[in-house]
């Protein structure tokens, strides 16, 4: 039962957005992460629906699981469940375009970033995100944002993925339960 | 009697032995050591999860291989390590463990690996430290050795997935060897449905088989049809304790050969704790030969050993990620 | 003194005794027993209503730590504690520093017992020199000194030749020899029952072998030999079988078992809990269902404490480094009581193997209440629950397997030759 009466937007809808708004970027010596998993799922559409340019500039692409990054591991511990990351590329020299679903406290691209940074010295790094909810406690903000919702603590915003794999935008309250895979407080 | 390696809520506190873990725990901590398989590769081999942290290894029980192997996967995490040798230090001069420890943590000392050459050691410390440490058992005596009994079952799962339809062999000095337990207890948790253990009487503890494993004396019918064999190493120590008459007997009818190791199914894989004891217990040819994943067994070992020190280390408040 | 016990329920084994009766004593003897004797005006009376009135208990085993051992604990602390346990006679073991195997050693720690005036003491000599199984000790001198019997603690005598000679020897005397069987090599180095516990702990067990074999040759240099004997702390379901069978057979022996493996067995270590580090070990449920029914049938004879003090930080150790023992005195008497109720026992029969028994193995006057015995009395509750814990106890040994647990069977007062040594 959605708690509010806040329309959101279609997932599907804003991908192509997305889409638009990143071809600019894909230039020579780029590569795309996707952050688990939501950002993960964009990726590999946007890796469908850019083929072209994505090709013809040979862009590299891989995965990140920020589990061994976030903050507060101090306090929860980690997920049972990781994936674990995938960058097959060099990223040393690399224009890393990060792409992550619900912008949030900033804290899981801060998270991210910390982890690249581990494979090697990024030439820059560029964020997309699907939304961007408000509400960030870093001095962190995307390039290219989907669209620009404003939610409170208390709102859940989730991209969850359907079996037939269409994305989807839900919200829900706090003490609900989930309905992604991947719990998510970016 | 509630379990000590586990807090309240049922979250891992200690790593203590395999034995009376759940199913659950050994696959969180499984599948979080896959998640560190890659970190190796990386330039910068480290995560930053126990950044801040210190690490203590208080080996009482001389041994450079696992020693070494804890403090890698210490320092992959990012975590400040000490070593502690203690058989060369003040234990000698008549200092309890108990004074060991308390002049460790006053030292700020988060995390302890033990490993001590008497059974229960690991159990007693973990009874006397403050809620905030934990303990992970690196060998006590010949109860429990829980982080190789992890990295084996890792390792055959490896290459080996479906557990369920496997059946493994444990070779060799089964009485004296906290690895075979570690191992057992593993394997029947995780559902292998035949666990057997091949040696001679002199090496089997008594009622064995309430371990849950099948007893055979004799290779040719303990590793039919077998696809793990798991080689335990043979001490010295065993030849003068009047248990064998010598090595030479020992490795003809139970050291691992290639022809031995004909009598198992054509794609099993050979495992070794190690240190081998090469022509006593395994040969050469069989160590180095395509079937044995020793190496592999070693690079798991890192990760499984960070997985564990991770999953320890982590906030274990009420409402945390289960 | 004239005392003068009233309203109590007298239990008295030996004498078919189990009903209101009160209790009269003078001069340190018991001179009345129902009935008040001719010219007697109480000076103290004790009010025992609602308690049993019973003779003081006799355990045939304890360590009282002296001479020597005094770090772990004293003379004056463990009499204490008998007594708090209702114990006013106590056979102890050899096994002291030096040695009990000198006459001197034997005068000197039963004139300290005696001037404390608490609990007596029985001393069981060493049945060798040093204990060490070699050459025989003076088991006259011994004799004359005050011992009541010869042990050798918890230390086999390898040398059968030298067992048999010890046994000889003693037949030849009638003496009493108090033997645990081990055999010490199946034995060497185990700290727990060789069995499936010890398998999954991984620790060096002690198979039921190793009381059998030993057993087996001790029955049969008893019988060839015709020595009186009592085996000790009997631990094996296989053990037991074979004392009835030598009782049947018409041999001379007794046996006790004691309170811990009456009431534990080798699941008790759980995480390796320090305090069930004993010898005999704790074995398997099926021995302590044996042993239980052996002390029913009379197979076994006697319950005993052995009580064991040591250290607290002895068992602050991993498992087999932790010192062995248990202490025992102040608890003798409420696990005698516990498993009597568990096999819906009357008071009788579980008081018979604390006291009667017991004194009649050591060959003691004491035990029981009849008229012109020592008024040794021990009255209690058992009613009442107390929990197991170290400030619960007088003994300066803490170490129990049975650390908070709570039982029935307090003890109210004890009184030896007639003065109160005790009173909760």
């Amino acid at each position: 039962m959605s708690a509010s009466n806040i329309q959101l937007p279609d997932a599907e809808e804003l991908l192509l957005t997305l889409a638009q708004k990143l071809e600019p970027l894909l230039q020579a010596n780029t590569a795309l992460v996707g952050i688990q998993s939501g950002g993960v799922w964009l990726m590999q559409r946007l890796l469908q629906l850019l083929a072209s340019p994505i090709a013809a500039h040979a862009i590299d692409h891989g995965t990140l699981d920020v589990s061994f990054y976030r903050d507060d591991y101090a306090q929860r511990g980690l997920k049972p469940e990781n994936r674990p990351s995938q960058i097959a590329f060099t990223v040393t020299d690399k224009h890393i375009i990060l792409i992550d679903d619900v912008f949030y406290t900033g804290r899981t691209t801060r998270a991210a970033m910390n982890e690249l940074f581990d494979y090697g010295r990024p030439a820059s790094i560029s964020l997309v995100a699907l939304i961007n909810r408000g509400g960030r406690e870093l001095p962190i903000a995307p390039q290219i944002v989907g669209a620009e919702l404003t939610l409170n603590a208390s709102q859940n915003l989730q991209l969850i993925q359907h079996a037939d794999g269409r994305l989807a935008l839900t919200l829900q309250l706090h003490d609900q339960p989930d309905l992604s895979t991947a719990i998510n407080t970016a | 009697m509630n379990n000590p390696q586990l807090d309240s809520d049922g979250r891992l506190r200690h790593l203590l032995s395999i034995e009376g873990l759940p199913k659950k725990i050994l696959y969180q901590i499984l599948d979080t050591a896959e998640s560190f398989v890659g970190i190796a590769e990386r330039e910068v081999k480290k995560v930053p999860l126990l950044r801040g942290k210190t690490v203590c290894n208080l080996f009482f029980e001389n041994s450079t291989r696992t020693r070494t192997t804890f403090e890698i996967a210490a320092k992959r995490l990012s975590a400040d390590v000490i070593s502690l040798n203690v058989s060369s230090s003040s234990q000698s001069k008549g200092e309890t463990i108990l004074d060991t420890i308390d002049n460790l943590i006053a030292m700020h000392a988060d995390m302890f690996v033990v490993r001590h050459a008497q059974s229960g050691a690991a159990h007693f410390i973990a009874k006397h430290v403050p809620e905030h440490i934990h303990v992970i058992n690196a060998g006590d005596g010949r109860h429990s050795h829980p982080t190789q009994g992890l990295l084996d079952v890792f390792t055959i799962r490896k290459y080996k997935p479906d557990l369920h339809n496997l059946r493994v062999a444990i070779v060799g000095d089964v009485l004296h060897s906290r690895v075979a337990r570690s191992e057992i207890h593993a394997l029947t948790t995780m559902g292998v449905p035949e666990v057997r253990v091949i040696a001679p009487k002199t090496l089997l503890p008594a009622q064995v088989e309430k371990l849950g494993v099948h007893v055979f004396h004799d290779m040719k019918a303990g590793l039919k049809d077998v696809d793990v064999v798991m080689m335990l190493r043979l001490q010295n120590e065993r030849m003068s304790g009047a248990m064998l008459p010598s090595a030479q007997e020992y490795f003809k009818t139970y050291g691992l050969t290639e022809e031995k190791l004909a009598y198992a199914k054509a794609d099993a894989i050979v495992l070794h704790p190690g240190p081998m004891n090469r022509g006593v217990e395994i040969d050469s040819s069989v160590a180095d030969g395509k079937q044995s994943v020793i190496l592999p067994q070693v690079t798991y070992g890192i990760a499984v050993r960070m997985a564990v020190m991770a999953i320890l280390a982590g906030g274990q408040i009420a409402g945390s990620q289960p | 003194m004239k005392i003068q016990i009233k309203n109590g329920r007298v239990i008295d084994p030996k004498n078919n005794i189990d009903q209101q009766l009160d209790v009269y004593i003078a001069a340190g003897k018991i001179v009345g027993l129902g009935t008040c004797p001719a010219d007697f005006t109480a000076n103290q009376s004790l009010d025992a209503s609602g308690l049993i009135v019973c003779p003081g208990l006799v355990d045939l085993s304890a360590r009282l730590r002296e001479p020597g051992d005094e770090y772990k604990a004293s003379l004056v602390s463990e009499l204490q504690a008998a007594v708090a346990g209702g114990i006013t006679s106590l056979a102890c073991q050899p096994d002291t520093d030096p040695v009990l195997d000198e006459p001197g050693l034997v005068e000197m720690l039963k004139h300290k017992a005696k001037q404390l005036q608490l609990a007596h003491v029985y001393p069981l000599g060493a049945l060798t020199r040093q204990l060490h199984g070699k050459v025989l000790s003076e088991m006259g001198e011994l004799r004359e000194a005050g011992c009541v019997g010869f042990s050798q603690a918890n230390i086999a005598i390898s040398d059968t030749q030298v067992l048999w000679r010890a046994m000889e020897y003693a037949a030849t005397f009638g003496y009493t020899l108090f033997l645990h069987a081990e055999e010490p090599f199946l034995a060497k180095d185990g700290v727990a029952h060789d069995g499936e516990v010890a398998s999954r702990l991984g620790l060096k067990g002690i198979p039921s072998a190793a009381e059998v074999i030993a057993l087996a040759s001790i029955l049969r240099i008893a019988e060839e030999t015709g020595a009186k004997l009592h085996i000790s702390r009997l631990s094996t379901a296989e053990g037991v079988a074979m004392i009835r069978n030598a009782k049947l057979k018409g041999l001379n022996i007794s046996c006790d078992v004691s309170a811990n493996n009456l009431h534990l067995t080798e699941h008790d270590l759980a995480y390796f809990d320090a305090n069930c580090h004993l010898k005999p070990p704790l074995r398997t449920q099926r021995d302590q269902d044996a042993l239980r029914a052996g002390l029913k049938d009379g197979t076994i004879d006697a319950i005993c404490s052995d009580h064991t003090p040591v250290q607290d930080d002895a068992k602050l150790a991993p498992f087999a480094e932790a010192e062995v023992g248990a202490t025992g005195l102040e608890l003798l008497l409420a696990l005698s009581l516990k498993w009597a109720e568990q096999e819906k026992l009357d008071l009788r029969q579980a008081l018979k193997h604390v006291t009667q028994a017991s004194a009649q193995i050591l060959g003691i006057a004491a035990g029981d209440l009849s008229i012109n015995s020592d008024a040794d009395i021990c009255i209690f509750d058992a009613a009442t629950y107390w929990q197991v814990s170290p400030g619960a106890l007088k003994s300066q040994g803490k170490n129990s397997p049975f650390t908070g647990l709570e039982l029935a069977g307090k003890v109210k007062t004890t009184l030896v030759r007639g003065v109160v040594v005790y009173q909760s």
